[in-house]
């Protein structure tokens, strides 16, 4: 997939609330679909179904473990998808924070003139 | 009251062919404005990466007058990269409204024109409590350019975002 439609699925995949719980499951070590089926108010195959669309952004993948097919976090995809706009805000900041200090010494500059007119 | 987060810079998009940035400034607006729109105070932030200068800023103004501005990079950091040319970056738009202390509008072209036609820049201040608030929004003229535009400095933001992933997660429960 090109950048912009990897990052318009991994978008749409975290559109749902149920797939962000999996993915803050997923953050704290792998697990099995059985296992991630517990907590939620789900059938397995309903899970499944969220499971693939994950796995079609590239957000998980699965273990090697053949037996329980652990699915496990992808960290790239998410990183890219808040790396977006990171990049550019902290090229931005940069500068704004070159500005606070240049307002900085205008304000002093400011108040200093202020007292010798008085 | 005045903490960090509240003064943080937010970066959205409004729409597909645009980039927002909003930041707040404990100045009035009309410092604000000075720093925006003269060159001896622009050159002092409004810098390029790391190594590189910016020896030209020149502003005319007025409704229909024109800026330019260029940044160089330093000789050292040249020979660094292995190369003598085309080291300098210009960029360079046209006034369309100017409202002190409050708003500007401008158009915006770099000489390689990596965005396939100019940008049209609108900046608005406003002032709460002797803070301002700064809102600048790109117009790009197209989506693909503005994705451009974003994608040139993702890496950096990747690097950055790898440290915050955990966090993120946590807030997505």
């Amino acid at each position: 997939m090109i950048p912009s439609q990897r990052l318009d699925a991994t978008f749409a995949a975290l559109a749902d609330p149920t797939r962000r719980a999996i993915l803050a499951r997923l953050a704290s070590g792998e697990a099995s679909v059985t296992e991630l089926t517990e907590p939620f108010a789900m059938t397995q195959p309903a899970i499944s179904k969220h499971l693939k669309v994950l796995e079609r952004a590239g957000l998980i993948s699965r273990g090697r473990d053949a037996q329980r097919r652990p699915r496990r976090l992808e960290a790239r995809p998410l990183a890219e998808a808040t790396g977006w706009l990171e990049g550019y805000r902290r090229f931005w900041e940069r500068r704004f924070q070159r500005l606070d200090a240049l307002l900085e010494e205008l304000k002093t500059k400011e108040k200093q003139r202020g007292h010798t007119k008085r | 009251m005045d903490t960090q987060s509240d003064r943080a810079l937010k970066v959205t998009t409004p729409t597909d062919r645009e980039i927002a940035l909003t930041r707040v400034f404990d100045a009035p607006r009309r410092l604000v404005f000075d720093a925006l729109t003269k060159p001896e105070m622009v050159k002092q932030w409004l810098l390029g990466p790391p190594g590189w200068s910016m020896p030209v800023c020149e502003i005319d103004l007025k409704v229909g007058g024109a800026f330019r501005n260029v940044w160089r990079r330093e000789a050292a950091r040249r020979a660094e990269a292995g190369c003598a040319e085309g080291t300098d970056m210009g960029m360079g738009g046209v006034y369309r409204e100017i409202v002190p202390p409050e708003r500007i509008v401008h158009t915006e072209l770099f000489d390689q024109d990596w965005t396939g036609g100019e940008t049209l820049v609108t900046t608005i201040l406003t002032e709460q409590g002797g803070k301002t608030t700064l809102t600048t929004t790109v117009l790009y003229p197209s989506r693909e350019a503005r994705d451009a535009v974003l994608k040139s400095r993702m890496e950096e933001g990747v690097a950055a975002s790898y440290d915050r992933l955990a966090e993120l997660l946590v807030s997505l429960k």
